[in-house]
């Protein structure tokens, strides 16, 4: 009996110490990235060209299911609302609930599977490749290089991306309200400035900008850590996807505790 | 002494990689570093541009312990290195112009008109002049091995390391590589160290051939002498006699 619980204890053991080891060499890798930074020379044009591979590049996706949120999130708020709650509360649910957790959320995590692991398979396959090693014999830092740019291009183009999105999925549920429900403008923009508080737009966009750090960071620790060959690039990009995502949701739930 | 190893030792886990390697390569010398595949070529000319931390030991490189220079010195230090790699290492996502450029720039001390320059006269001593615009995908293995050691010279470096240059090319490009390198030694007056298990390029390029084997340089001399040693290890290998190695070994 006492041997049959050894093993899954164990086994549970030795991934709470992986996952322990894993979060110091983050924390390490996070670091060294920072101390980076006063290597302007090298990372400052790349943070514009990064801005517009990681940022301007995920609109279209970023907007697309910001649109079709906000839709839905009209049409469920009348479907519940019907009797019970002035129609025009329709307005104050869609905005309130578009800027302060879907918009940022829903994009992060869009954001997650774009960015995240683009930056994991591209700098995964330079490590493999040893590219990253020709940096480094060529007398860059790769950090300088490669994390850098990335991780401030994406702390800046992550909230720019959530503030398009927030307006788009608040635009598609005015248009749903005045075309499907029974609802006018004047009557939908009453509603959205009921409960609306200047603080929602900067909580959103704080939100999103540690979305940002925490996809790109990962992104790049998971690419840098990348050994092997074409398969470890593929598993480096999964984990990068999947710790990022997780990892949007803990952030977002540390927001609404600390923030709210 | 340009490049020195004294006491180097690198392990992976439990598998000892070097073993307390003593090696040392003269001012514009070639040294052909010959061994079987997994013998640790590739992670002994990594330590000396410390792509990989030696455990223990010393790494001098023109009388600097490798192993001991802060970031900023060891990038100095790399200026004076070019390194070409197994697979040319370019970055796929520039033109050749570019790659060879990357150096360059680095710097911060060459104007674009020098850079433009400089590599030009670079890839045309590797004959890719007229290739500047082309991507790495749209150039051949040779090609892009070539683009590698324009690279690896536009620095003008006092030391090219060169990791299994010839590996995996025809026997034609093969020559063409070899060729190369006699010609950047002779023209740059570089100090090189060439990675290969490839013995009839390292009897071509080489001053003086040193074998890797459990570890520690088995072996030492010029390609005459090596030619002549009876040492079954080292014969077996470059005669490619597995019964020697076998019968050595037990």
């Amino acid at each position: 009996m006492r041997r049959a619980l050894e093993a899954p204890v164990a086994a549970v053991g030795r991934k709470a110490l992986g996952l322990t080891a894993g979060f110091g060499r983050f924390g390490a890798f996070v670091l060294s990235a920072g101390r980076a930074l006063p290597d302007v020379g090298v990372w400052g044009r790349l943070v514009i060209i990064q801005m517009a591979r990681l940022g301007v590049a995920s609109l279209p996706i970023a907007l697309f299911i910001a649109g079709f949120t906000g839709i839905v999130l009209a049409l469920q708020a009348s479907y519940t609302f019907t009797g019970a709650v002035p129609l025009y509360f329709v307005g104050a649910l869609v905005g309130k609930t578009m800027i302060l957790e879907l918009g940022p959320v829903l994009t992060g995590l869009a954001l997650a599977g774009r960015v995240g692991a683009n930056i994991a398979a591209e700098i995964g396959t330079m490590r493999v490749t040893e590219q990253i090693d020709a940096l480094e014999t060529l007398a860059y830092d790769p950090l300088s290089y490669l994390v850098v740019p990335r991780v401030l291009a994406s702390i800046v183009m992550f909230p720019a991306v959530v503030a398009f999105a927030n307006v788009v999925g608040v635009g598609g549920g005015w248009i749903t309200s005045i075309n499907l429900l029974d609802l006018s403008t004047p009557q939908f923009v009453r509603g959205l400035r009921l409960f609306f508080e200047p603080f929602d737009v900067q909580y959103s966009l704080i939100k999103a900008a540690s979305f940002g750090f925490a996809v790109s960071s990962i992104g790049c620790f998971f690419g840098f850590t990348t050994q092997g060959g074409a398969e470890a690039v593929g598993k480096a990009t999964t984990q990068a996807v999947v710790v990022s995502s997780m990892l949007i949701l803990v952030l977002d739930a540390f927001w609404a505790v600390t923030l709210l | 002494m340009s490049i020195e190893l004294a006491g180097v030792s690198k392990a992976f886990g439990s598998k000892v990689v070097l073993d307390g390697i003593d090696l040392e390569v003269h001012d514009q010398e070639t040294l052909a570093v010959i061994g079987a595949s997994g013998s640790g070529k590739s992670v002994l000319l990594k330590t000396i541009v410390r792509l990989i931390e030696a455990d223990a030991g010393r790494v001098s490189v023109d009388g600097q312990d490798v192993r001991s220079l802060s970031r900023e010195h060891l990038h100095e230090l790399r200026r004076q290195i070019g390194y070409v790699f197994q697979f040319a290492a370019l970055f796929d996502s520039m033109t050749v112009f570019d790659n060879v450029a990357m150096g360059l720039r680095r710097s911060g001390e060459m104007t674009d008109a020098s850079i433009r320059q400089r590599v030009a006269e670079s890839l045309l001593l590797v004959e890719m002049d007229g290739y500047e615009s082309r991507l790495p995908a749209e150039i051949s293995g040779g090609q892009r091995k070539r683009v590698g050691l324009a690279r690896a010279i536009a620095t003008r470096p006092k030391y090219l390391l060169y990791d299994e240059p010839t590996s995996g090319l025809d026997p034609v490009t093969t020559a063409v590589i070899d060729d190369l390198i006699l010609r950047m030694a002779r023209e740059l007056s570089v100090t090189s160290v060439v990675v290969t298990h490839d013995m009839q390029s390292a009897y071509r390029v080489a001053n003086r051939i040193a074998m890797l084997y459990s570890g520690l340089i088995r072996y030492s001399g010029t390609p005459d002498e090596i030619r002549a040693t009876d040492d079954p290890i080292v014969k077996g290998f470059i005669e490619g006699r597995p019964d020697l190695l076998q019968g050595a070994a037990a």
